[in-house]
């Protein structure tokens, strides 16, 4: 079926078809809408869930951590200073290996306030030990969700859904709701290996000592070091059950195929732009206007950024002359962190496309098309002009 | 916890005695029972066991007579503080070193 | 609770293990012994960092036959929820959720999450275990220290603030069922749990706790201690269900007139030396004052 609604309905929607069992979430803009939305849902018995509503985000967090350790699939969704405000669960979380899934809705950072979109909250929680994953539009939001649930619960590792505030969280586009029925082939039910059950007592996230030690049958158990180095692992392994998540989902409901990097017109661009979020439909207009002059361009917009697909990408781009990376964040005193992650992972190719960097839209200022056009265009045409520091777009002063 | 694709290490304890140890070994003074002072033994009735009760590391028995676990009595002396009948005397370990020698 | 429980009819079952890692003497392991004895084995425990953490077991071994959640210092109660969510989604309704934390998780870091799930109206029990400072840490002041008491972080002078009321903050959020009870008086505590298990809704414990190491003391001082802080009207036990106040056990019996001058208390512990003789007497006003509160109440 087909409607025509926001971005936090999509989400809401994918989260209700994803037959999540406890929610808890706590108001901040511009989630709040899919927060609303939730709790309509499960209040008018449309859902069969338990919908907490917490006195705040790093409550919201506990909720999911508790409920996940206890063997329910759990869901929270946030913003912003919410975001960081539930860094510390955050973390937790990762390290528990507990499959919760968290939209974060994109929003910049206080201080001074802002409520406008940028990539600063999620960007800044990158190193957690999270799967990230961006949506570019609102079918990409609803069918994330879905996937990032299985995703979460094969791997055992949290996965944040991205999405613009705003951009895609407040307007109304058309996008297909999968059938249920469908969604219940794809999606499992969830069986963790271990919940919380008097039956069966354990204690979980006890105090590690900085050595192994043996267990109370003799046997050596991982430390915190091994616990640690199996996030990553397991993390890198992550990579390509995105990509079976995406068969599979092509296969039940019949959608996907850009499991890693959404594409336009790469195929034979030499300059390709590459970003997060939607950013990449207003990249394709640019792109369309530059190949009218006769400039072959492209865009490819990140899907997952957590892990970071880093031998695809130096796969993608080994014949780009080179790479102009958007960035709605930034590692302050330092550079952008995509473009960062890009500049490494092609470092492995002999040929090394040149890379530049645009800091943008940050607050919500607001991005306009010729702004892009022009800086696309000098990075192309004359891109020994651009150094390797960041350029800022939209600088009124 | 180990799976065979993904390893999903976590930190999980199970239950089991002695994580810290024999802590019997923490003790210098044990507390020893004088039988013909505790009030169960004299009356041969499940009555008193206030050192049970009060015994933070449950080493006591609530038996006649009660024993200790001396393997983890960690020597705290609130059962001898408490004992009604003061039938309970920490006796310095290093007298049951001089013993065994 | 109409027949009360005795040393004889405590269950014989021990859910938490000796050899655990509690100083000898600790007032918390009491407490935690005979306060799983009441929660039973169908319960799952919430704990954040605290001497329980520490008590329980490091990885990968527990000192405890309970599941048992550790979670981060502020979001105790808010975790209980969860498992409470988990729970209801999943039909297992009979469970017991109880959060087990001290004091600076109870009054400081963790109140908000407290106060959030109180007013929620979460079905668990909440126990905090009051050794009136951060003991795990190695003794700074924390919310319900006393004043005048001397902590790592009131070096000189002792703690400068007078300690926070925290019963009577849940006692506010109108939960059915708040109590305070003691290390020193196991069976009443034990009585209390119980009690809290036949109570749906938020149930909040606060249980006085003698720390050898933290306040001064021989460890074989414990018991004696925790008695001479409710003997000398200092810390009372009381219930307050559906609202209405009630002195209990120890602290009902406590003859007015035969109250012991709260300066004996004070001398057993050595946190309390930089009292002033000034202070103590106002302290000791402060407690008659309160007592005759009390009888007035009681009519």
């Amino acid at each position: 079926m087909h409607i025509i609604e926001s971005g936090n309905v999509a989400a809401a929607t994918g989260v209700k078809l994803a037959r999540t069992e406890v929610i808890a979430a706590y108001p901040i803009t511009p989630q709040t809408p899919l927060t609303e939305k939730l709790s309509e849902l499960v209040d008018s018995g449309k859902m069969k869930a338990e919908y907490i509503p917490v006195e705040s985000e790093h409550s919201a967090l506990a909720v999911c951590i508790a409920a996940s350790s206890a063997g329910s699939r759990a869901f929270t969704a946030t913003s912003a200073n919410g975001l960081l405000y539930m860094s510390e669960q955050i973390h937790w979380a990762a390290g528990a290996r507990l499959p919760i899934v968290m939209c974060v809705v994109n929003r910049g950072i206080g201080a001074p306030w802002t409520v406008w979109n940028d990539h600063q909250d999620a960007i800044s929680q990158r190193d957690a030990g999270w799967i990230q994953l961006y949506a570019c539009d609102h079918q990409q939001i609803i069918d994330t969700v879905i996937q990032a649930f299985h995703i979460a619960e094969t791997v055992r590792i949290p996965v944040m859904v991205c999405y613009d505030g705003y951009l895609l969280s407040h307007t109304y586009m058309p996008f297909e709701i999968p059938e249920q029925d469908a969604v219940d082939a794809f999606l499992p039910k969830f069986s963790p290996s271990y919940f919380l059950d008097p039956k069966n007592p354990a204690n979980l996230n006890t105090v590690t000592l900085p050595d192994i030690r043996p267990d109370v049958r003799g046997n050596m158990a991982p430390g915190y070091m091994e616990i640690r180095n199996n996030l990553h692992t397991d993390m890198r392994k992550t990579i390509s059950v995105v990509e079976e998540m995406d068969r599979k989902y092509q296969k039940t409901v019949g959608r996907g195929g850009n499991p890693l990097i959404e594409k336009y017109r790469c195929e034979d661009a030499d300059f390709i732009a590459v970003c997060l979020g939607s950013l990449s439909y207003q990249l394709r207009d640019v792109v369309d206007t530059l190949r009218g002059e006769g400039i072959k361009t492209g865009v490819a917009g990140i899907r997952l950024y957590r892990p970071f697909p880093d031998k695809t990408v130096a796969a993608e781009f080994v014949n780009a002359k080179g790479l102009i990376v958007f960035e709605k964040a930034l590692s302050y005193g330092n550079q952008g962190a995509l473009y960062s992650d890009i500049k490494s992972a092609l470092y492995r190719n002999d040929n090394r496309p040149f890379v530049h960097n645009y800091i943008l839209g940050l607050g919500g200022r607001e991005i306009k098309t010729p702004d892009l056009l022009h800086a696309f265009r000098i990075s192309c045409t004359d891109f020994r002009k651009i150094g390797d520091d960041p350029q800022w777009i939209g600088l009124k002063l | 916890m180990k799976n065979d694709k993904y390893g999903r290490f976590t930190s999980h304890s199970e239950p089991g005695p002695g994580d810290g140890g024999r802590t019997g070994s923490w003790r210098v003074v044990r507390p020893v029972i004088d039988l013909a002072k505790c009030i169960p033994v004299k009356s041969n009735k499940m009555s008193c066991f206030t050192c049970w009760l009060y015994c933070p590391d449950n080493v006591i028995t609530r038996t006649i007579p009660p024993t200790i676990d001396y393997e983890y009595c960690k020597g705290c002396e609130i059962c001898a503080e408490e004992c009604p009948a003061d039938a309970i005397t920490m006796v310095e370990e290093a007298e049951f070193v001089k013993k065994e020698k | 609770m109409t027949q009360k429980t005795t040393i004889l009819t405590l269950p014989e079952e021990e859910l938490v293990h000796p050899g655990n890692r509690a100083c000898a003497g600790c007032g918390l392991s009491i407490i935690y012994r005979i306060g799983l004895k009441a929660l039973g084995r169908d319960t799952i425990l919430v704990v954040p960092p605290s001497c329980l953490t520490v008590l329980q077991g490091l990885y990968p071994i527990a000192a405890t036959q309970l599941p048992c959640l550790n979670v981060t210092f502020a979001s105790t109660a808010a975790a209980a929820t969860g498992v409470l969510g988990a729970l209801r989604a999943q039909g297992r309704k009979k469970t017991t959720v109880a959060a087990w934390a001290g004091d600076g998780g109870t009054s400081d870091i963790g109140i908000q999450a407290l106060s959030g799930a109180c007013e929620r109206g979460e079905n668990f029990i909440f126990i905090c275990y009051d050794n009136e400072a951060y003991m795990n840490t190695g003794v700074q002041r924390s919310g319900t220290t006393p004043q005048g008491v001397i902590t790592t972080t009131t070096p000189i002078r002792g703690k400068l603030q007078k300690k926070k009321e925290v019963p009577a903050i849940i006692a506010a959020h109108g939960i059915d069922y708040v109590a305070t009870a003691s290390a020193a008086y196991p069976l009443d505590l034990y009585d209390k749990i119980k009690k809290a298990k036949t109570i749906s809704g938020p149930k909040y414990i606060h249980v006085h706790c003698p720390c050898p190491a933290g306040w001064g003391f021989d460890p074989r001082y414990t018991v004696k201690i925790g008695k001479l802080a409710v003997e000398t009207g200092l810390y009372d036990l009381y219930e307050i269900e559906k609202g209405k106040f009630q002195l209990t056990g120890p602290s009902r019996k406590l003859d007015n007139k035969k109250r012991k001058p709260v300066s004996e208390y004070f001398k057993t512990q050595s946190r309390f030396k930089a009292l002033s003789k000034k202070r103590i007497q106002e302290i000791q006003q402060s407690i008659d004052e309160k007592w005759e509160r009390y009888q007035d109440q009681a009519g």
